[in-house]
């Protein structure tokens, strides 16, 4: 429990920040956000190696060593979009900055509160808890009209999906008379209710994880959204819903693992294809990556099938690389959006000429993106591929990768953008902010040496569990 | 063991082409050195399959090993790449335009196929097959001329698609070889004995039939199998010369060499049942190559088709899987990489000189550089097979060896396999005598310069290592035949 407590008592403490100095000292009062939840983090770091598998209200609340990584692992993706966030929050947000640091902050916790749920309530709760202030974060850019689209939309389809799930939760109880995951998994039966209801499960959590057909969403509020927003949702937002449907399958669904394994089957071939060939036709980068990250989550979701520790050990190291990436991508794309107000893939154009650090950096990032060694994207696909072809799945493998040759396409057409074309009309040299500096660093530092970190992934693999 | 430099400082242009230099020539000393010194312990030491192995635990839930070691065959390899590597570096030293991301690129492409050659592992040895093709794209993109955006991509697609096939393999041979009760492996050597065990046991060994096609197509596509060679045209015409180079001289030869080390060598019983395949494929690129060089008007392109006809004959030897055709194979991979870096050397020089390409537009040029134009003779003979040269080493031991084989079938592909050396006469000729010889079709030619210092390095030293080889191939050939060995005593005809 020590990560929510803490960071309950984090998000009390922004939040009374901003109201008592928040009008007078913004900067001090976002630097002060941030350093608390930094922290928040490195505390964090000293509790994950003392705790062996435990729970919290009978049963309620589960906890264990893997659950604590995936925690750390958010809180550094968060720390990394707050260092992006910084010079728009003080800039063009200057006003409701406090704002964004307390939604932020209670969205994580929801997803903490996704991770460690031992029954399908505090599931829900937690999914809940995520998602609405995510909606106003997505609408906190008030002088667009897109970003109040984009929340619009947000809310309406996730309003809906939750409603789906909840459906779906309600014939489970019905059926196994218990929401407990382990009820659940010992008296679940073959019943077309319990399937309908696992279905609408699917379908409420393919939603936050934005697998096809569910995704509908994603594109539009991605692009409306301030940048560390989608930033934080595409990276952040999906780790948590991946990890934590991933731990509901082995837990709630284990004794009947074929039937979800077929309807994942076609959902991560639809996802991966139709994710990657959308991804080739679009022009405004935000929207790039939105269909980027609906393939990777199909990527992602190739860990879940194979439902063994290998998966789950694969799937957290994949998200974690993944993280870095994006993120990479994503403070690009937010620093130069900021000052200059471009997104377009055509505005990229020559970035290497006027901006090369920069350019390099977002190189590195498609690379890594793409799977190409020996940036640490191609480790995480390499495994979550392999413990996939360890089911079997050689299928689903070929098909997988046959759609990377398609993203690999789109990916070297940012780097094209970049490297190869001329433009007449550059973005001009820019200066970025220390903070952002220093997240984009940290970013490089892991897409390059993660891959060659091998007792990271030891280190997972040890402690993840199948079924 | 291996010295990989890095030049990451420096924005100085001469700085880093002397830098390069010296690397290049460090390189090169250092695998000469690696030669003598596999030769002479390979004397002491006759049994052990690979020398100077080395490894170190990388990944230890999959039992993944950073090991190297070599045989052989990976000595004359990399003998090869350094050869080529350094003429590449001679080759580009008039380059102008970002340099330093140039050279950058350049031995990332080297690191990786010197990675390949050495490695002993499945993964690493996939992982330097996968850093050598990247940079490519950056190579061709940034430096090549024509449509270089579009051949870069194309070949970065297709060769990634080639590795798409491959990784499957990959994954299917790792978890099909894991013994009972025992742990998986990526070391190369460890699976060969998993595999032989099995069979021995009588194991299940079906699963061979399906990753067999799927990995050798996955290196085919590297080596310029038909169908899958498109992408090799049109990238080596595109890109800049010393790329070209090391692609055509190189890089192909990671396609056959993966062929042999890994799909034939771990699964030997579906390479023999499925060879027919491979051999009506690859004997259709031998002569298909040949005869597209014939009707080509670009230097570039001619030379492209005939590296398909060529590494064609590479996998077509390997698949006659007997030690003499699958030794004249490497023999051939060695002498075409030599031969073929020389032509596109001699090709990017005349173009720097003449910006064009075409071979209509061109003639006469013997009367202005004598001495590119005498090189560029040389390079056409080795590559239809004058005795004396590299190229007719190579390719009587591929046939002498294929002649082994008594049935109709391979009988008619041998024959078909043969034929070629006479088009690649045709297109050969051809080009010499429109370029080279006759009336001086453009006025503006004949005020242009014969070769500079650095050409001459770079032309002479490939000239001298393409005839050091056909003047004494015994060495070579025994050196080769070691290795080959250990693979070929896996099939029925092998020894």
């Amino acid at each position: 429990m020590n990560h929510e407590i803490s960071l309950v008592v984090v998000m009390t403490l922004v939040l009374l920040a901003d109201l008592i100095i928040g009008d007078k000292n913004k900067k001090i009062c976002q630097i002060a956000s941030i350093g608390l939840f930094l922290a928040h983090t490195i505390v964090c770091f000293q509790w994950s190696n003392s705790y062996s598998p435990t729970e919290a209200f009978s049963g309620m609340y589960l906890t264990s060593e893997i659950h604590m990584f995936v925690k750390n692992m958010l809180n550094i993706g968060t720390v990394l979009v707050f260092l992006y966030a910084y010079y728009w929050n003080t800039h063009e947000n200057e006003s409701h900055a406090g704002e964004f640091y307390f939604l932020t902050l209670s969205t994580l916790l929801g997803m903490y509160l996704m991770i460690s749920s031992g029954n399908f309530l505090l599931f829900y709760i937690g999914l809940e808890t995520a998602s609405i202030p995510m909606a106003t974060l997505v609408a906190l850019n008030k002088k667009r009209e897109e970003s109040a689209e984009a929340a619009a939309k947000y809310i309406l389809t996730a309003a809906f999906s939750s409603g789906v799930m909840i459906f779906g939760i309600s014939m489970l109880y019905a059926t196994c008379g218990t929401l407990y995951f382990d009820g659940v998994s010992e008296s679940f039966s073959e019943t077309p209710l319990t399937i309908m209801g696992l279905i609408f499960f699917i379908a409420g959590i393919g939603f936050k994880i934005s697998l096809v057909p569910f995704h509908l969403w994603t594109a539009d509020t991605y692009q409306g959204a301030p940048t560390s927003v989608t930033a934080y949702l595409s990276v952040i937002s999906k780790g948590a819903a991946a990890f934590a449907f991933m731990c509901i399958l082995m837990k709630a669904f284990s004794n009947y693992p074929d039937v979800w394994k077929e309807i994942l089957w076609w959902i991560i071939v639809v996802t991966i294809t139709v994710g990657n060939l959308f991804a080739i036709r679009q022009k405004n980068l935000k929207r790039f990556l939105a269909f980027s990250s609906i393939s990777q989550a199909g990527y992602i979701m190739l860990g879940v099938i194979a439902g063994s520790d290998q998966g789950m050990a694969s799937l957290v190291f994949y998200t974690l690389i993944y993280m870095f990436t994006n993120l990479a991508a994503f403070g690009i794309i937010s620093s130069i959006e900021d000052q200059t107000g471009k997104v377009s893939m055509d505005d990229y154009d020559g970035l290497y000429d006027t901006n090369p650090k920069l350019a390099v950096v977002m190189m590195l990032a498609m690379f890594s993106l793409g799977g190409i060694p020996p940036f640490a994207g191609f480790f995480s696909k390499f495994f979550i591929f392999m413990a996939a072809a360890e089911q079997g799945e050689y299928l689903l493998v070929f098909l997988a990768l046959l759609n990377t040759i398609i993203s690999l396409y789109y990916y070297l057409l940012v780097v094209k953008a970049m490297f190869i074309k001329k433009s007449d009309n550059p973005i001009p040299t820019i200066k970025i902010d220390s903070m952002s500096k220093v997240g984009l660093i940290i970013c490089t530092i892991c897409i390059l040496a993660l891959g060659f970190i091998s007792p990271l992934y030891t280190y997972i693999s040890e402690r993840s569990f199948g079924f | 063991m291996m010295a990989v430099i890095f030049c990451v400082n420096g924005e100085k242009k001469s700085l880093i082409r002397t830098i390069m230099s010296i690397g290049g020539f460090a390189l090169l000393c250092t695998s000469a050195y690696l030669t003598i010194q596999f030769l002479e312990l390979r004397q002491i030491d006759t049994t052990s399959e690979f020398l100077f192995t080395e490894s170190v635990m990388w990944y230890e839930r999959f039992n993944i090993h950073y090991s190297v070691g070599v045989d052989g065959i990976s000595v004359a390899m990399l003998l090869l790449s350094s050869i080529v590597v350094i003429t590449g570096v001679f080759v580009s030293y008039a380059m102008e335009e970002k340099v330093k991301e140039y050279f950058l690129w350049f031995l990332m492409l080297s690191i990786g196929v010197y990675g390949f050659f050495i490695s002993l592992d499945l993964f690493t040895m996939f992982l330097f097959y996968e850093v050598a093709l990247i940079p490519m794209y950056l190579l061709i993109g940034l430096w090549g001329s024509g449509k270089k955006e579009y051949s870069a991509m194309k070949l970065t697609l297709m060769l990634m698609g080639g590795s798409a096939f491959l990784m499957v393999g990959i994954f299917g041979i790792y978890y099909n070889s894991i013994p009972a009760g025992g742990e998986g492996t990526f070391n190369i050597q460890e699976i060969a004995a998993n595999v032989q065990a099995l069979k021995a046991e009588g194991g299940d060994i079906s699963w061979e039939y399906i990753f067999f096609p799927l990995t050798f197509v996955g290196f085919g596509v590297l080596g310029a199998m038909f169908p899958f060679h498109t992408w090799s045209p049109d990238g080596h015409a595109s890109a800049p010369t010393a790329v070209s180079m090391l692609h055509a001289g190189v890089l192909m030869k990671l396609g056959g060499y993966g062929c042999f080390r890994i799909a034939m060598y771990l699964m030997p019983d579906a390479a023999q049942e499925q060879a027919w395949i491979f051999i009506i494929l690859t004997g259709i690129s031998v002569v298909y190559g040949a005869f597209s060089a014939c009707v080509q008007n670009d230097l570039k392109y001619i030379n492209a088709y005939s590296s398909v006809s060529h590494c064609g004959l590479v996998l077509f030897a390997l698949l006659m899987m007997n030690k003499t055709a699958m030794t004249g194979a490497i023999l051939q991979m060695v002498s075409h990489g030599l031969m073929t870096a020389l032509f596109f050397a001699l090709i990017g020089m005349i173009y720097g000189r003449t910006h064009t390409r075409d071979i209509r537009e061109m003639g006469g040029l013997m009367k202005i550089m004598p001495i590119l134009c005498v090189c560029y003779v040389i390079a056409g003979l080795a590559s239809l097979g004058l005795p004396g040269l590299s190229g007719f080493v190579a390719e009587m031991t591929i046939f002498v060896g294929a002649f082994e084989h008594t049935d109709f079938f391979h009988r008619t592909f041998v024959i078909l396999g043969c034929s070629s050396i006479v088009i690649t006469a045709v297109y050969i000729l051809r080009v010499v005598g429109k370029i080279l010889m006759g009336p001086v079709q453009d006025k503006h030619h004949e005020t242009l310069t014969d070769a500079v210092w650095y050409e001459k390095v770079a032309a002479f030293g490939l000239i001298a290592a393409i005839a050091a080889i056909g003047m004494a191939p015994l060495w070579l050939s025994n050196m080769i035949g070691g290795g080959i060995e250990n693979i070929a005593k896996l099939f029925t005809y092998g020894l």
